[in-house]
């Protein structure tokens, strides 16, 4: 299925013109933590419609990359334009109003509030959560609409992951900023989690995702960088990445497709 | 030791009880949402009886009142307290804490600053209000109003045992089921989290000090009925409903009521059985005995965070 996918969606792609405003762009990122440079000047576009991903080895840089944007931390130097406008500096619950869903590495529910509480909470910047977002989320995650009265603690890795992504979708994101949503989970729940991401993304939400499983980030995605310590060591679509020797020897090493 | 004064003991022990349960809210929510003993606490509720007693000795009349009239001193009464309570830890989390989070202070500093605010809190109210105990003005006549197994309950303690249970519902509604709860249980379980979801921490931890206050404050000006008022009156309940607090599972609102409520029962009660001065003893053992069997309390931590 992803195949066929892939191929479409390169089409598309290659028609945008590249003059256009991006949605999210990284310029000359620096953020350090402490005395320690964890990025180094690094340069994202995200253009919007796009699935974008990040990858690179641990440590890269790619969380941080991802926590800066979302306002979680901020740079030293640099900016971190929306729709061209500059939102560095903006903390995080002031940069939600702006569009900007996280979806945090380790899924990170809150583990004491059940499944509609969760997804109540993705909504708090709204005076009340839209109901139609909440049937949206059932419906892209059947699993969660069974177990709306449980705990968020009690749930499966693979049900944690859909409902904090789905506690996302309930702030109404224009974009999706997602860290590692296969970490540590089986590969048919990976399967599924993607298609749904490819579902979303077709809905019209713009994703930049964060992946150490390269080969499903690559088949999803429109375009990639990768990160090496704090820099951008390649960036280009996704196809070519995929095809690319020293991607795949660096992080295709085995059973690449 | 008749049937009839264990009964009395048990009134007076639902009475503490509702006292304890109400103060050792303050203590649990913001650990919740702060992970700190905030010790200072025993001094707001101090600050709620002053609060009270200020606000009735400067508006009750030396005539006794009667009717309509006693029902607006009390409210007036409670009011004032909880007003400067939550006065108090709004100042108090303001100065003395909100620095420190900026600064990401360890947790032993929070600790030490707590005890310092208590120092400073409590002297100053000596300082400001005298250092002897006042009683508050006569604004109904305290007789007793129903009899329950030959126990029998007056005025103040229907008053406190109502005032109190009140205020319990009102606040595990705020916390279970508006926005602001959401907001305060979503910090306590993971504040990065929360704030990527809009929620403002320094807004949330600010009013849940005030909510805290308003209680304590509160029950500080019914403590303050039912006996007298005095800067140092913070101390021994403070410290009983902090203990309270951990009985029940510190984070969690309900397990912070039922701790209230055991440990009130079990004071007057060793009162009861053993006299006056074993009255601190058997309520700390019951807390130690119960913390080795149930680490985290009798209702484990609900508002906590995970590992």
């Amino acid at each position: 299925m992803s195949g066929a996918a892939d191929l479409t969606k390169q089409t598309e792609d290659q028609t945008g013109e590249p003059t256009r405003t991006p949605m999210l762009e990284l310029r000359d990122l620096r953020v350090f933590y402490g005395a320690i440079e964890a990025l180094k000047g690094i340069n994202v576009k995200v253009y919007e419609g796009e699935v974008v991903a990040l990858l690179g080895a641990n440590g890269a840089g790619k969380s941080t990359t991802l926590r800066t944007a979302s306002g979680m931390l901020s740079p030293r130097d640099g900016q971190v334009l929306f729709h061209g406008e500059r939102v560095d500096g903006i903390k995080s619950h002031d940069l939600v109003r702006f569009g900007i869903g996280h979806v945090p590495e380790g899924r990170r529910v809150f583990p004491r509030m059940t499944v509609r509480e969760n997804l109540e909470m993705g909504a708090y910047r709204f005076k009340a959560p839209d109901p139609d977002d909440m049937d949206r989320v059932f419906t892209l995650f059947p699993r969660l609409g069974e177990r709306r009265t449980q705990l968020g603690g009690t749930l499966s890795g693979g049900e944690q992951q859909m409902l904090a992504i789905g506690r996302a979708l309930m702030g109404k994101p224009e974009l999706l900023l997602l860290d590692e949503p296969s970490m540590g989970l089986a590969p048919l729940i990976v399967r599924q989690i993607f298609d749904i991401l490819e579902e979303i993304n077709k809905q019209g939400t713009t994703v930049l995702l964060v992946e150490q499983n390269a080969s499903q980030a690559l088949q999803l995605a429109d375009r990639g960088y990768v990160l090496e310590t704090g820099s951008v060591a390649m960036e280009d679509e996704a196809s070519a990445l995929l095809a690319d020797p020293r991607v795949r020897a660096a992080y295709l090493g085995e059973g690449a497709a | 030791m008749s049937l009839n004064e264990l009964w009395d003991y048990m009134v007076l022990g639902v009475v503490l009880g509702c006292l304890y349960a109400v103060i050792a809210i303050g203590y649990t929510l913001v650990y919740g949402v702060l992970q700190l003993l905030n010790f200072a606490h025993s001094e707001v509720f101090m600050f709620g009886g002053f609060g009270g007693l200020i606000a009735l000795t400067a508006w009750v009349p030396v005539a006794s009142p009667s009717g309509l009239q006693s029902v607006v001193y009390v409210a007036v009464g409670i009011l004032a307290g909880a007003g400067l309570g939550g006065a108090v830890a709004f100042g108090l989390e303001k100065v003395a804490y909100r620095p420190l989070r900026r600064h990401n202070a360890p947790r032993l500093v929070f600790l030490i600053t707590a005890i310092g605010a208590s120092f400073f809190l409590y002297n100053i109210a000596g300082k400001l209000f005298g250092r002897s105990s006042m009683s508050m003005p006569t604004m109904y006549e305290n007789k007793t109003v129903v009899t329950i197994f030959g126990a029998s309950l007056n005025v103040t303690q229907l008053l406190i045992v109502f005032s109190a249970v009140a205020m319990m519902v009102g606040l595990d509604y705020v916390v279970n089921r508006t926005k602001l709860g959401s907001g305060i249980r979503a910090v306590a379980q993971d504040p990065e989290v929360a704030s990527l979801m809009g929620v403002n921490i320094d807004k949330v931890v600010s009013r849940t000090f005030v909510i805290g206050g308003l209680l304590g404050g509160a029950a500080g000006f019914l403590f303050g009925l039912n006996s007298k008022v005095v800067y140092t009156m913070g101390f021994l309940p403070g410290i009983t409903a902090f203990a309270a607090a951990v009985l029940g599972g510190i984070g969690n609102v309900r397990g912070a009521m039922l701790g209230g409520m055991v440990l009130g029962m079990v004071e007057t009660l060793t009162v009861f059985v053993w006299g006056d001065e074993w009255r601190y003893v058997a309520g700390f053992a019951v807390l130690v005995l119960v913390l080795m069997f149930r680490p985290t309390g009798l209702l484990g931590e609900r508002l906590g965070r995970t590992a």
